[in-house]
């Protein structure tokens, strides 16, 4: 027999589309049922002696639960006490419709054969298919088709020749539907006194979940932020404060990064900061969230550390930008709304819609944030594009380099267009200007495998008994003129970034590894800090000046160290590596006697391996005398070059300063420390050194 | 929000059927007096009204005619009402010029065309409501229209669409089947030799199934030209019937 279904359906522009499709009613849909003869079905899921211990139910039952029965109460579904349960087609599509994780974990049920679980196709079926009366509404109707179903079932099994009485025992927790089935002599129990009353199984209670049951209407209970405030009503209040805003309600769909207005809250709602991290598992029933939440924050409201606490009332600037991450697909299949997680643990998850989900399960990608609506428990985004699959060592540079803001495209044709022309040589005029130091005895000192070297060191005895000391800089300025591509482009990209087996340069090659580079035997541009320093490492004069150098020797660390300890060596490169050498470790010494911090961690260094490209080895870099040599003199060379601008411009000069934290920041570190039972002492930057090195 | 799941677990469709099941069938022969010839098909929800006119003389320029076989002209359009949003432009669109072409080709391959050289034969089909299956339809009309207008053919031609879903082939889809973004087989059959007129496909598929997927569409073909054989044997009798013989 063939009807029709007529219904209007919103089309995405807001338009409205009238939806007209046929049904088709079936005599060939079976009961399922063991004990039945009339008909013809193949196998049969539903037992003859369904025998489910209850105080209520004696005989042999086969229950049949409703929609919200399943939606709540799916933990006593999937339990293995409860068999023989028949799943409506009308129910199966609602909990669908409600809830994909629920969907999922009742398809899982009803594909396991041991649970006896049967789904009957009641819209199909001839004698149970029903039309929406006027005045009806969809809930109503559907309660009626469950109703209608269960006489039918009832009906259906009283005709078969069985002497037990085999019955079918509706479970629902409305009160309307329980009634009205109650009185067309249905046997109907709520879902809780049924499970109480199960005889055997007592535990099978403590999975009952509590829901509300009375109101429990069939409105989609979401998740409402408030509205956000007009912008006129949104005043520039004092930002010095921090506050703090806890939970999802109060944060009101700002996202990291995003400036927003807060109300404060009264005196009486302010909390302390929580130290448990809520995992956010996936769509869940957003009351369940919020029942955690509040429980929290009912079990630390009691600490002393109350914070001035608020909730977001608007947002005044998005900084919304593509993240990069994975796909964490839906549970229906053929779904097209999935959920993307980012790899920022601060960014929410956001819901895309795409085709191409199964494509992209498996691979890093990049999505936009396009709105949060306010019913929504995510944010919408869309896909913007693929990085690679997963755990791809090229994808997963990409990853990191876009999450950490790094630029790394290749630089442009105008950038380019800024670099000399090359051979590139020393003109007259540029030698005009500048000091001629190539006869220097200069030598650079650097990791090994470094091209773009960009200092230069040198030493040598005066007639007087003093030496005279020189730090040589790379003259990158001569290249680079102030406002031009070339300057914005470095000036964007801030420093070379180093990543094992890779480097991004801030200024295209040519320049970083060439004509700024401190090679050995070449002359290279260049500006120099020149000392005159006495045995005692007390600088007597110091003098500045754009100079031509022409180095005698790029060294690493192990090769400078090798030539100091060589006693047979005795070159002019090998002695100045020795005077500057001694010096360093005076000046040293006195940095630390007037209390200088060493902090730093030992570096780590991969070693990559030549064929494969992947890391094979890991080593902790040593440190030797000629790393700290390099660094005291730089270190030295920073606080002239200080005390010469302060000196000339000391209205403006830009100066660089480190100052005492305040002692909040040690909490933790004191903390810590207390646990171990040690001291620290941070009063000043000496009394910590000396403290972190007894420790 | 989820699609559209278009094939149970227990094997039932959208509407109710099962994945060889064909939708309801109904036809008529000789719905306009003034036409050479005529039928209106329902297929489910898809009607079609194919109207016949010919074999006359070559209207429009002489050059077409060709000496030895008459030509056939095949026009396609929609009405603006058969969708669930109104059609702006029935006629001349990409979908139409390409729908009329393949009937055209289908027609040329079915009907006597050495029979009556120099002469034109004009099939014209419009889709009252579309539900899927919308060339299906056009085909079955259009076989039914020029078998009342009295001109041989070799045999019926019969078509029908269909679909992969879950390993499943599904026989004769409807609209919302068919744009669900799974692969939809197109296939026009001459039943009793077994004879592919045209067959068409949109979408992916891997070639491992096309075997399967073209023997359903052939079987769901062979089950409509047995509804369409029942219908022209109906009109027959109910033609003599009136005519007295």
């Amino acid at each position: 027999m063939l009807k029709s279904k007529t219904f209007v359906k919103k089309t995405r522009s807001g338009g409205i589309m009238k939806i007209v499709r046929e049904h088709y009613l079936r005599d060939d849909i079976w009961c399922g049922s063991e004990v039945c003869t009339e008909c013809n079905q193949e196998e049969s899921v539903l037992q003859k002696d369904a025998c489910i211990e209850s105080n209520l139910c004696s005989f042999p039952h086969y229950l049949l639960p409703d929609t919200n029965v399943v939606l709540s109460q799916i933990d006593i579904l999937e339990d293995p006490l409860i068999k023989n349960v028949i799943i409506l087609q009308t129910v199966l599509q609602e909990v669908r419709h409600r809830s994909a994780p629920i969907y999922k974990r009742l398809k899982d049920i009803l594909h396991d054969k041991e649970k006896r679980f049967y789904t009957f196709t009641n819209e199909h079926h001839r004698e149970t298919y029903i039309e929406r009366e006027q005045g009806e509404s969809a809930n109503d109707r559907n309660d009626r088709a469950i109703r209608v179903s269960t006489k039918w079932y009832s009906d259906h099994l009283k005709n078969t020749p069985t002497d037990e009485g085999l019955k079918v025992v509706l479970l629902t927790n409305d009160r309307g539907n329980k009634e009205k089935a109650e009185k067309s002599g249905l046997l109907t129990y709520r879902c809780e006194e049924y499970v109480k009353s199960l005889i055997a199984n007592p535990e099978l209670v403590d999975r009952l979940a509590l829901t509300n049951d009375d109101k429990n209407e069939i409105t989609s209970s979401r998740v409402m932020f408030p509205e956000h405030l007009p912008l006129s009503r949104i005043q520039e209040g004092d930002d010095s404060t921090e506050v703090l805003i806890q939970g999802l309600q109060n944060l009101n769909r700002a996202v990291h990064q995003d400036v927003v207005a807060v109300e404060i809250l009264p005196l009486n709602q302010w909390v302390a900061p929580s130290s448990v991290v809520l995992q956010d598992e996936g769509p869940k029933e957003d009351d369940v969230t919020e029942e955690e939440e509040a429980e929290l924050k009912r079990g630390l409201s009691g600490s002393e550390s109350r914070k001035p606490t608020g909730r977001v009332v608007g947002i005044i600037k998005r900084n919304w930008r593509p993240f990069c991450g994975m796909l964490f697909l839906s549970q229906i299949k053929e779904a097209t709304r999935h959920l993307f997680t980012p790899a920022d643990r601060c960014i929410p998850r956001i819901r895309i819609e795409t085709r191409q989900a199964a494509t992209l399960a498996g691979q890093r990608i990049m999505v936009a944030i396009d709105g949060w609506p306010k019913h929504s428990r995510y944010p919408n985004g869309h896909f913007v594009r693929s990085l690679g699959s997963a755990g791809d060592k090229e994808t997963e540079t990409e990853v990191l380099l876009l999450e950490h803001d790094v630029p790394h495209q290749d630089f442009s044709q105008a950038v380019l267009s800024f670099l000399p022309k090359m051979p590139w040589n020393i003109t007259e005029e540029d030698m005009a200007v500048r000091e001629d130091l190539r006869n220097l005895t200069v030598c650079s000192v650097d990791p090994p495998g470094c091209t773009d070297i960009d200092d230069a060191l040198h030493c040598r005895d005066l007639a007087n008994g003093n030496q005279e000391v020189g730090v040589h800089i790379a003259d990158v300025s001569h290249f680079i003129r102030p406002g031009n591509a070339m300057d914005l482009e470095a000036a964007n990209r801030g420093t070379t970034v180093y990543l094992t087996g890779r480097r991004i340069d801030m200024v295209p090659e040519l320049l970083s590894s060439n004509l700024c580079s401190l090679r050995s035997n070449v002359e290279r541009l260049a500006f120099s800090c020149i000392w005159e320093i006495n045995d005692k490492a007390e600088i007597v004069k110091t003098r500045f000046t754009k100079s031509v150098i022409n180095s005698k020797a790029s060294l690493t660390y192990a090769e400078a160290q090798m030539r100091i300890d060589d006693t047979n060596m005795n070159d002019d490169t090998t002695k100045s590596l020795r005077g500057l050498n001694r010096l360093a470790k005076i000046l040293k010494k006195q940095r630390i006697e007037k209390g200088a911090l060493t902090l730093s961690s030992p570096e780590v260094r991969f070693h990559i391996d030549s064929e494969t490209h992947d890391p094979i080895d890991l080593q902790t870099k040593e440190l030797k005398e000629t790393n700290s040599m390099v660094e005291e003199f730089m270190l030295l060379a920073n606080i002239s070059v200080a005390q010469k601008i302060y000196d000339e411009f000391s209205e403006c000069a830009l100066l660089r300063k480190h100052p005492a934290p305040p002692p909040s920041n040690y909490d933790i570190l004191n903390k810590a420390a207390k646990s171990k039972d040690l001291v620290i002492h941070t009063d000043s930057a000496k009394a910590l050194a000396d403290s972190l090195d007894a420790a | 929000m989820a699609g559209l799941e278009l094939l149970s677990d227990q094997g039932y469709r959208l509407d109710g059927r099962k994945a060889t099941e064909l939708r309801k069938v109904q036809a008529r022969m000789g719905v306009f007096a003034q036409a050479d010839g005529s039928a209106y098909i329902e297929q489910g929800n898809t009607k079609a009204l194919a109207v016949v006119y010919g074999p006359h003389e070559v209207r429009g320029s002489r050059s077409k005619t060709l000496h030895d076989r008459a030509v056939i002209n095949c026009q396609y359009s929609m009405a603006t009402f058969s969708t669930a949003e109104r059609k702006r432009r029935p006629h001349g669109d990409r979908k139409s010029t390409e729908m009329s072409l393949h009937l055209k080709q289908t027609f040329e391959a079915a009907v006597l065309t050495n029979l009556y050289p120099r002469s034109q034969i004009d099939i014209y089909v419009k889709i009252l409501q579309s539900d899927g299956g919308n060339y299906s339809a056009c085909v079955n009309a259009a076989t039914l229209a020029v078998i009342d207008a009295g001109i041989p053919m070799r045999d019926y031609v019969c078509a029908c669409t269909a679909g992969f879903v879950d390993e499943t082939p599904l026989a004769d889809l409807c609209h919302a089947e068919e744009s669900g973004g799974g692969t939809s087989l197109a296939l026009a059959l001459l039943p009793r030799g077994g004879h592919i007129a045209l067959l068409q496909m949109d979408a992916r598929l891997h070639q491992d199934h096309l075997e399967t997927l073209m023997e359903a569409a052939m079987t769901a073909c062979k089950g409509v030209s047995k509804v369409l054989d029942e219908v022209v044997r109906q009109h027959l009798q109910e033609v003599s019937a009136l005519t007295g013989e």
